[in-house]
């Protein structure tokens, strides 16, 4: 079992992503009619810097398994953009413009981030013990 | 493809050159199975057709269906697989994880995001996301739920599936991380289980 001293990345992962869909609750809740953007923007400023805190924190782990996290990050990514796209594409096809476009794109995107920080934190924890070469692709049989 | 072998005595005793008495073997399987990405793909494509048409009975379908599957899955995974999960020999559990988990992987996201995409679609088309509707705290407090949930599963449910997975695709899996993450993937399901309970209430009271 992993006894490392590692970051609590989940835990502020989840609350990066607690912060980002409460951003987007917001909105939603507001839309098509006028939002007031502040609390969306403070929601969304909170959450990015908790997630650009969670990496960087990562980041000065000495040890951490950054092969298997980037290798399950960016097929995470790859699903997660295509999710966050989606839910783009129905608010651009509800003529939603101006400013809680952009409000609600920059959460979409720290959204698309945050999950795959989390998914490939989880699997790359547990990975110091497998030898370098060993590792597969999530679409290796 | 070679399946793996990890013996079952506890934490730590694994084997690597072939099973060793107690050992099992360890199902060759896919984590994202390619042949399920091409059903996913012709669900997104369907979504996006139906929103840029925008018609109420094809909008409604694909809300109603994603989202019965949604609550239904969560549900049943909650309360009746998870338990019965937890219960069988740790043979049968690696049976059932490496066939069971790697369709989640795919179905549960596809769920969510067509129940949602197609819903806000519907309700705007409907008028039911306006300030104005008389029920638009439920449909807030839907949001809300939805919200929580999706916090749960993207955060601690998706992430736990994903590394058993990857766990078990190991030449020498570790049964503790196993055990423990799939502990964190029943207890998660249980929980979205419940809030599930509140989307009945919600969905039904809009319903009236």
């Amino acid at each position: 079992m992993d006894e490392r001293r590692l970051p609590p990345v989940t835990q502020l992962g989840m609350f990066s992503l607690g912060l980002i869909v409460a951003a987007v609750i917001y909105l939603s809740a507001h839309l098509p009619e006028h939002v007031p953007l502040g609390p969306a923007i403070a929601l969304l400023a909170a959450s990015a810097t908790l997630l650009a805190g969670n990496v960087i924190w990562l980041w000065r782990t000495e040890g951490f398994a950054w092969g298997r996290f980037l290798e399950i990050a960016r097929w995470a990514l790859l699903a997660y953009t295509v999710i966050a796209g989606l839910i783009e594409y129905v608010f651009l096809r509800n003529s939603t413009s101006g400013g809680p476009l952009i409000v609600l794109t920059l959460s979409l995107v720290v959204f698309a981030l945050t999950v795959p920080v989390l998914i490939a934190f989880t699997v790359a924890r547990y990975d110091e013990t497998l030898p370098e070469g060993e590792s597969g692709s999530p679409t290796s049989g | 493809m070679a399946s793996a072998a990890v013996t079952v005595e506890g934490p730590g005793a694994t084997s690597h050159d072939g099973p060793p008495p107690g050992a099992m073997r360890i199902p060759d399987f896919q984590i994202v199975p390619r042949s399920g990405l091409a059903i996913v793909g012709v669900v997104v494509v369907a979504l996006i057709v139906v929103i840029a048409l925008n018609e109420e009975w094809p909008l409604m379908f694909m809300h109603v269906v994603g989202g019965a599957a949604w609550t239904i899955i969560d549900l049943f995974l909650g309360f009746v697989i998870g338990p019965i999960l937890g219960k069988l020999s740790i043979p049968a559990r690696i049976e059932v994880t490496t066939k069971l988990m790697p369709k989640m992987v795919l179905i549960m996201p596809t769920a969510v995001a067509v129940t949602l995409a197609a819903g806000w679609q519907l309700s705007t088309k409907l008028g039911t996301n306006l300030t104005g509707y008389h029920y638009h705290g439920w449909v807030v407090a839907s949001f809300i739920v939805v919200g929580a949930m999706a916090v749960i599963a993207l955060g601690l449910l998706e992430p736990a599936n994903i590394a058993v997975l990857t766990e078990l695709k190991k030449p020498r899996p570790n049964p503790a991380v196993i055990e423990r993450l799939m502990k964190r993937f029943i207890y998660t399901a249980g929980a979205t289980g419940v809030m599930q309970i509140a989307t009945f209430v919600i969905m039904t009271r809009l319903a009236t």
